[in-house]
């Protein structure tokens, strides 16, 4: 699943061929594992061995100066999990609360492309995707700047008493939320649009023809159908808002630190290497158990 | 009573309205503020309007190198991952072999996986085997997360394609060479074009993984995060409107001279 992937598999559709049958002389019974070999290596070597090492850091001990070695140190695990377990449960909490913010968003967004734009569908799908084109941190500034306590967002609030003279928008958690609702949007938006586009509409009619309400069609019809682009789309925006850091560190504060941030700090400032890799590890962990029960759950198979 | 009925009918237009505005409200703030005159180091509130940053672009010590530094780690990594990542969509769409399960996994991992989780195993790799991290650690982690987004791109186009279209060709004498060049590769090349696309912007503004494998290396994502501890220069927000411009041009370009051609 990738930004471009839903949006090329929607709007081109046509035949789905079947698998070339082999013809089994011995160059194209080899030919495919030449075609996988440079990447799959490629991908072996600095992606699964990568992830090898890193439990392998996660188990050492020792120090900066000394240097590090396996000693297999698993309470590396309980002691930094129990340390920054408050970090933890926030960048989930976080990154489920931005998923929902995203749905709210990207559901409206994504049904009046499908359905309502008629010729214009094409320019919309490019404008949504654009804004993304501008650099992840510079939007993310943009962010801090609208939000500042001198912008034009905390002035108009200040002014109808929706926060206190003195009450700020940076900072508080509200903004880091809406700050990860923001970045991972369009991740959201093109898997949804994708899976409401090949709906029927005839199915709508139908529903309503037999009596539902507008609301009961869309819960029993709409909604049941654009399950795979929400299961797709939920994955898509989760898993980089838990990870994520630097919308914290525009937008938030100390108080709102994720594990990210700790992950960040621990590797890069403080050299704290297998602390760091056993707070990274337990994230990956954490995050496929969870995707994989949500998927098991929304028993959605065709995510590949 | 009209003009509540025309409000219930476009209740959800009027909220894709909504939702528009607040994806374009930053973009409108980065342009903006491209033309701003800040008084101290930080580009936040509005001073005046002035050109001065468009025509001194690189007027901030270090933006303009890093900016290259990007431009060229994006190129090289689009076009090794955007050829590794087409011989494995063809491999998976054209071809029976055994391990199809383990590959697809091996595919769909990397995007599962949380960048910061990424960028730290890889460091750790690095670590480990004493390599000093700068340009080539970051193209080779550019080039790894790349690979996947390539896959599923071209693999979608792939699947699209009527293999009729070849099986003419061949029954017209055509060896399979011949078929590959006229026929296979320019209805595959539209998919391969936007994997490529893909690839640049994704490693143009990757910030998670470069920050854990680039040592002291500083490429345009690294130079604004370290600009925003010291003071933000407004020419980053020039950097960041052209970024936007160039691909709503290219983005435009490529799907409506794609329409084009299909109505033809």
């Amino acid at each position: 699943m990738t930004v471009a992937a839903p949006v090329a598999a929607a709007t081109e559709g046509g035949p789905a061929p079947g698998r070339a049958r082999s013809r089994g002389t011995r160059k194209s019974r080899w030919l495919p594992y030449w075609l996988l070999a440079p990447g799959t290596l490629w991908l072996t070597v600095f992606f699964i061995v990568p992830m090898v090492t890193l439990v392998g850091t996660s188990l050492q001990t020792g120090s900066l100066d000394a240097g590090y070695s396996l000693t297999w140190h698993w309470s590396n695990y309980t002691h930094t999990l129990s340390t920054y377990s408050s970090q933890f449960l926030r960048s989930l909490l976080y990154a489920g609360l931005a998923t929902l913010a995203a749905i709210a968003i990207a559901y409206p967004l994504a049904y009046t492309i499908a359905f309502k734009s008629g010729r214009w569908k094409n320019l919309l799908l490019v404008l949504v995707i654009a804004p993304f084109f501008t650099s992840f941190l510079v939007r993310t500034l943009a962010w801090e700047t609208i939000l500042s306590d001198t912008g034009f967002v905390v002035r108009i609030l200040r002014d109808v008493h929706i926060i206190g003279p003195d009450g700020r928008l940076l900072a508080t958690p509200l903004a880091v939320v809406c700050g990860l609702t923001y970045n991972f949007l369009p991740f959201m938006t093109l898997p949804l649009y994708a899976s409401l586009e090949k709906i029927d509409p005839r199915l709508i009619e139908a529903a309503t023809d037999l009596y539902c309400t507008p609301f009961t069609a869309f819960r029993k019809v709409t909604w049941k159908l654009s399950m795979p682009g929400v299961v797709a789309g939920t994955l898509l925006t989760f898993i980089p808002a838990a990870g994520d850091y630097v919308n914290v560190q525009f937008l938030g504060s100390p108080q709102q630190q994720m594990i990210g941030n700790v992950i960040q700090s621990r590797f890069l400032v403080v050299n704290d290497y297998p602390g760091a890799a056993a707070l990274s590890f337990s994230l990956m962990i954490v995050i496929l158990v969870l995707v994989v029960a949500y998927v098991r759950r929304s028993g959605t198979e065709e995510l590949v | 009573m009209r003009t509540v009925q025309w409000v219930r009918a476009h209740s959800v237009a009027m909220i894709a309205a909504l939702a528009l505005g607040f994806l374009f409200l930053p973009i409108v703030i980065v342009v903006l503020f491209s033309f701003n005159n800040p008084a101290g180091r930080y580009n936040f509130t509005w001073q005046g309007f002035t050109t001065h940053n468009w025509t001194h672009p690189c007027d901030v010590p270090g933006m303009c190198t890093a900016v290259g530094l990007s431009l060229k780690i994006g190129i090289l990594s689009t076009i090794i991952a955007t050829l590794l990542g087409t011989l494995i969509a063809f491999a998976i769409t054209r071809h029976d072999f055994r391990g199809r399960s383990s590959t697809n996994l091996l595919i769909f991992l990397p995007m599962a996986t949380p960048e910061v989780v990424m960028g730290s195993s890889l460091l750790a790799l690095f670590i480990n085997l004493n390599v000093s991290l700068g340009f080539t650690t970051i193209l080779i982690a550019h080039i790894m997360f790349n690979i996947s987004f390539v896959v599923v791109t071209v693999k979608a186009r792939l699947q699209g394609l009527d293999r009729r279209l070849e099986q003419a060709a061949m029954d017209l004498y055509a060896n399979e060479w011949q078929t590959f060049r006229r026929v296979t590769l320019p209805l595959v090349f539209p998919g391969i074009l936007a994997a490529a696309l893909l690839a640049f912007s994704l490693s143009f503004d990757d910030f998670i993984i470069t920050n854990f494998n680039s040592g002291n290396t500083v490429t345009f994502p690294m130079f604004v995060w370290g600009a925003a501890q010291r003071g933000i220069p407004a020419q980053i927000n020039v950097i960041g409107s052209l970024m936007f411009i160039g691909a709503l041009v290219i983005t435009l370009a490529v799907t409506f001279s794609g329409r084009r051609r299909a109505a033809r």
